[in-house]
């Protein structure tokens, strides 16, 4: 039940115009529990999440080397199937971004892209993925409203509704509470809590606290290169490296 | 110190004059222009004027048969221009990367674009109605204007597309769409009314075109309507040239009733354009 969902081996990579690389970053990441990857701006969380769902294909990466297995599958295989890989590995970006649709309709898209068509399964799925990102209460009066129309933090967690509506394996989440209240965000920490117990959780957090309110196992990562990785509850209290004390005590960030 | 202040002021309301009257220079002849057409058409406009044939050699009767000439040259145009030109859009907007055929591409565009209308109406002559042997026709007239139209729907479809937000497009990757199931579902619907305002404002410029369709389309007197896409037919700007240039003793004021009909056709066309980017505007969730 605790195993490796994804693992990490070697991987280096370049973007074109040599901005924020990874160098040769290796880590296991465990299923059914939350996996946080912290560290100041630029060092690499983002591009090390978006290697695990090949998003970075979309940009202008250069040069990449090492392994992302993901289940025993290689996730950096041109051959493999991205379609297949990315509603496995979800994602929620740290500005929310809803389509323009209405509430019901950023959920279902994804399932409809896959060519579900049936409606009651379609419906089961709207309200099964609002309550897991603990938005049902809130919207289910407003299922046809314009989902622009939410607030910030129901913006957020309908974006991580979305990701969950397509029953993912894993969900990796960038900064998801960067732009959201205390209270917002405690809703968004503790949902991420209760989804551990079906999801391998990726979170970059928003700061440190966050980090080690949230990590079961948390990497450090600096200038692209993985400084220390441990479980959460050791890391934050007693840091092997300097460098992972100073910057959880605040000393550069 | 007032002196100098009453200066600045004085500089300030002559800078503002200045515009104003720039301004005024700029719209007082759109106005003239349109006024003075509508004023001394409308007389002439009547039923008859708009469904009847030309008679005793355009001097009387009405303008049916350009009217609808026009209308079909429009509509051909459109079927030929818009697929062609969203298709071209969408490639170079989400498809296309930044190399040197799609460099070299963008600038035929824009060269396309300043090509002086009579050389696409020489072209067309050349190579639909001889060389393709589609004779003076609708459909040869069609082509040549949607040749024209082409660069400009090309130009304000990829602007509409290219303005509809990168993340929208992140986020649909990234729930497992296609590049064309996200281009479908959403890029598209989104920029479809910025796609359309260019359409229509292509189409306009077709419809109001006289050189283009000179050699390829236009009639000089043809007093019955086309029944295929092969017949030659009258149309709006080439009967308005004939009517005051090359009939003698031509009643003044079915000359501006043409113009008047032409008139409202383009800036209705115009209206529309207006009417669609600001409702898109309004309900625009970006």
């Amino acid at each position: 039940m605790n195993g490796t969902k994804i693992s990490v081996q070697n991987l280096s990579l370049s973007y074109s115009d040599g901005k924020e690389s990874l160098r040769n970053v290796s880590l296991d990441v465990r299923s059914n529990a939350i996996t946080v990857l912290f560290g100041p701006a630029g060092g690499g969380k983002s591009t090390l999440l978006r290697t695990m769902n090949r998003l970075n294909d979309l940009t202008d990466v250069i040069h990449v080397s090492g392994k992302v297995w993901l289940d025993g599958i290689d996730v950096l295989d041109p051959a493999t199937d991205l379609i297949a890989l990315r509603r496995r590995v979800g994602m929620v970006f740290a500005r929310p971004v809803v389509l323009p649709m209405s509430v019901r309709q950023n959920l279902t898209y994804g399932l409809e892209l896959a060519g579900e068509r049936n409606q009651a399964r379609l419906a089961e799925a709207v309200e099964h993925s609002l309550r897991a990102a603990a938005l049902w209460e809130e919207v289910q009066d407003r299922l046809d409203d314009p989902a622009i129309s939410l607030s910030g933090g129901q913006q957020q967690r309908l974006c991580l509704a979305r990701v969950l509506a397509l029953e993912p394996e894993v969900i990796m989440l960038d900064e998801p509470t960067s732009g959201l209240d205390p209270i917002s965000t405690g809703k968004v920490e503790a949902t991420l809590q209760d989804l551990k117990q079906n999801y391998t959780i990726l979170l970059v957090p928003h700061s440190v606290q966050q980090a080690a309110r949230t990590a079961d196992h948390a990497a450090f990562i600096l200038d692209g290169e993985l400084i220390e990785f441990a479980p959460g509850k050791d890391i934050f209290t007693r840091p092997q490296d300097q460098r992972t004390e100073d910057y959880i005590e605040g000393r550069f960030g | 110190m007032a002196v100098i202040s009453q200066r600045r002021h004085l500089i300030q309301r002559a800078g503002f004059a200045g515009l104003l009257l720039a301004t005024f220079v700029t719209v007082a002849p759109i106005i003239l222009v349109v006024g003075l057409i509508l004023w001394r058409g409308a007389p002439a406009i009547s039923l008859e004027f708009l469904t009847a044939m030309p008679r005793e050699g355009m001097r009387a009767g009405g303008i049916l048969p350009a009217i609808v000439g026009t209308f079909w040259l429009t509509l051909g145009t459109a079927v030929v221009a818009v697929p062609f030109g969203m298709g071209a859009a969408i490639y170079l907007s989400e498809y296309a990367t930044d190399s040197r055929w799609t460099r070299a591409i963008r600038i035929a565009i824009i060269n396309l674009a300043g090509i002086p209308s009579v050389v696409y109406g020489l072209f067309g002559l050349g190579l639909f109605v001889l060389f393709l042997n589609f004779g003076t026709s609708i459909l040869a007239g069609s082509l040549t204007l949607a040749l024209m139209t082409l660069p400009v729907i090309i130009s304000t479809a990829e602007e509409a597309l290219r303005a509809v937000p990168q993340s929208f497009r992140v986020v649909s990757i990234s729930l497992g769409g296609t590049q064309w199931q996200t281009v479908r579902r959403i890029v598209l619907p989104q920029a479809l009314p910025g796609i359309l305002t260019g359409v229509i404002l292509g189409l306009e410029r077709a419809a109001g075109e006289t050189a283009p369709i000179l050699f390829t389309a236009a009639a000089f007197f043809l007093p019955r309507l086309p029944s295929s896409p092969f017949d030659a037919t009258m149309a709006l700007p080439y009967h308005l040239f004939v009517i005051s240039t090359q009939v003698p003793g031509m009643p003044i004021a079915l000359q501006y009733g043409t113009a008047a009909v032409l008139l409202v056709f383009v800036l209705g066309m115009n209206l529309l354009a207006t009417i669609v980017r600001s409702r898109a505007r309004a309900r625009r969730q970006w």
